[in-house]
């Protein structure tokens, strides 16, 4: 056993559209299914995480809801979509010294249901936030934040719509394979390119589906990781990191995963070119562009060039991302795409995605997430996993 | 073609006692900036606090209300308009919209003035940026 904590139980929703159910409902049938995945029960978790998207006071409605009654450590950091990599990194923390033994981390909602318009509506976390003042009233949306990123690229280092699209297309090829996509057909460059501009430069195409679901992961100490069935994925190295508005010294063009990656990778004692497949979150095209320069895959502002003629498809290009179709093209549940990330990472790794898109071998993977402001506000987290 | 900016009403912004003296400013049809007196260092937005020492030694000063576009979106709805970043000619930069331009013309480095807008019921009008 090479890893401080591995990661036993992944279970991602197959609904798209929860209309028949509730949020808490969702948040139990994801935890009932990565538990049958590990072959565990509701009775041996005793460490829950939680985020935003949890309904009540932190977790503790979930947890009465779930009955999780044998809990001796509780973790709610929220900080967005990348909550969810970094909860992976605290449960392993939280392993180590001896808080719990088996982690159970859950996300779930129904935007989609509820008719919310994720990305063009002005949104507010409610009264008193501080930077809301200065922004509310220009009429800013996640849309045209992430799109100002994108001009900012573009214009530092002549990325182009098309590189952008590419992106696109790869996660088009990989969500062709998965019954459950929003998006299961295969897209070119110019449908990209074609697309309604929603925020210049940022076409629909550019843009994640709004979707319902969840997902949910457990993590456990080794020795229970040994007992279980499952191929073994380790937790070789995990990071956090948060970005700001830098008190007006903003500088658009980088994201924290420049940060949480470093951390992953120096503790893995790896490097990004032993990475077999990476899942990036993506909210929009530019926001893998950024994290992948971040996390070293090239160099910053090379994105562009990277990402073009299908680098990032599996069995064609250098780095396979995102294989079940990514946030892009398959789901984006509650708007937080951390925790299908992690749960895409951990089927390459078990040798578990479809198998046209199963990259060969992939001991060696990594998954990022990014929730907040891409550009500004934001928290970035990153881990890597190890097949043994 | 040129495609003229929506001419958009902003939402009221929230006032509290932390903002109450730059949207005050803005009344006055100064745009202001925090500045650190431990540090001598400019920031936006503009608080109490130091975002360099977290101090309350702060104090604010009004900017020229000159500068360029640093980045810029166009949300594409019905009546579209510009969201952009524009960094002030003393440096920090800030969130604004392009009002009375030509949305097919914005470029980053493009130099622009303030302009205070009135914004909805008794709000404070808030500072936007015209093409100077």
């Amino acid at each position: 056993m090479k890893n401080p904590a591995y990661i036993v139980g992944a279970f991602e929703h197959p609904t798209r559209k929860a209309e028949d159910k509730s949020t808490a409902q969702l948040h139990a049938e994801v935890a009932f299914g990565a538990l049958q995945d590990a072959g565990l029960s509701a009775s041996d978790i005793d460490g829950y995480f939680c985020a935003g998207d949890a309904p009540g006071m932190g977790g503790l409605s979930m947890i009465d809801y779930m009955g999780l009654t044998k809990l001796r450590h509780y973790d709610t950091t929220e900080s967005g979509g990348s909550s969810y990599v970094i909860h992976v990194g605290h449960a392993v923390e939280a392993i180590l010294q001896g808080k719990c033994n088996i982690a159970l981390i859950t996300l779930a909602g129904r935007p989609r249901a509820e008719g919310m318009q994720t990305g063009t509506a002005v949104r507010s976390f409610g009264a008193g936030v501080p930077d809301e003042p200065f922004e509310i009233p220009y009429g800013r949306t996640i849309a045209t934040m992430h799109a100002m990123v994108a001009t900012r690229h573009m214009y530092e280092f002549g990325t182009t719509s098309e590189q952008l699209a590419w992106i696109k297309v790869a996660a088009s090829h990989h969500a062709q394979h998965n019954p459950h996509a929003m998006l299961p057909k295969v897209v070119t460059v110019e449908d990209v390119l074609n697309s309604p501009m929603v925020a210049d430069p940022l076409h629909r195409l550019d843009c994640c589906v709004i979707s319902d679901g969840g997902g949910a992961l457990i993590v456990a100490r080794p020795e229970i990781a040994k007992s279980l069935k499952r191929p073994l994925v380790g937790v070789k190295g995990w990071g956090e990191a948060y970005k700001h508005q830098s008190a007006g010294a903003i500088d658009l063009t980088y994201s924290a995963a420049r940060f949480s990656g470093a951390m992953a990778f120096e503790k893995a004692g790896v490097k990004p070119a032993d990475i077999k497949y990476a899942s990036i979150y993506d909210s929009f095209t530019i926001s893998v562009l950024v994290q992948l320069e971040d996390l070293g895959f090239c160099e910053k502002g090379q994105g562009g060039r990277f990402v073009a003629d299908g680098n990032l498809i599996s069995g064609v290009g250098r780095l396979p991302f995102n294989t079940d179709g990514g946030g892009l093209c398959n789901n984006h549940p509650s708007n937080r795409g951390g925790m299908t990330k992690v749960i895409e990472a951990v089927r390459q790794a078990r040798g578990e995605a479809h198998p046209k898109v199963q990259v060969p071998n992939a001991d060696l993977v990594l998954a990022n997430g990014k929730g907040g402001n891409l550009g500004t506000r934001h928290g970035c987290g990153t881990v890597i996993l190890e097949r043994e | 073609m040129a495609t003229m900016a929506f001419d958009r009403t902003p939402a009221a912004p929230a006032e509290s006692p932390d903002n109450k003296v730059y949207f005050d400013g803005c009344r006055a049809g100064k745009l202001l900036l925090g500045r650190c007196k431990d540090t001598g260092k400019l920031f936006h937005y503009p608080r109490h606090v130091s975002p360099f020492t977290l101090s309350n030694n702060v104090e604010f000063v009004e900017a020229k209300g000159t500068g360029e576009i640093y980045s810029w979106s166009v949300a594409r709805g019905k009546e579209p308009f510009c969201v952009a970043y524009v960094k002030l000619d003393e440096g920090p930069i800030m969130l604004t919209n392009i009002v009375e331009c030509d949305l097919d013309a914005l470029k980053c480095g493009m130099k622009v003035k303030v302009t205070f807008k009135a914004s909805e019921g008794e709000g404070a009008p808030v500072p936007m940026f015209v093409p100077a």
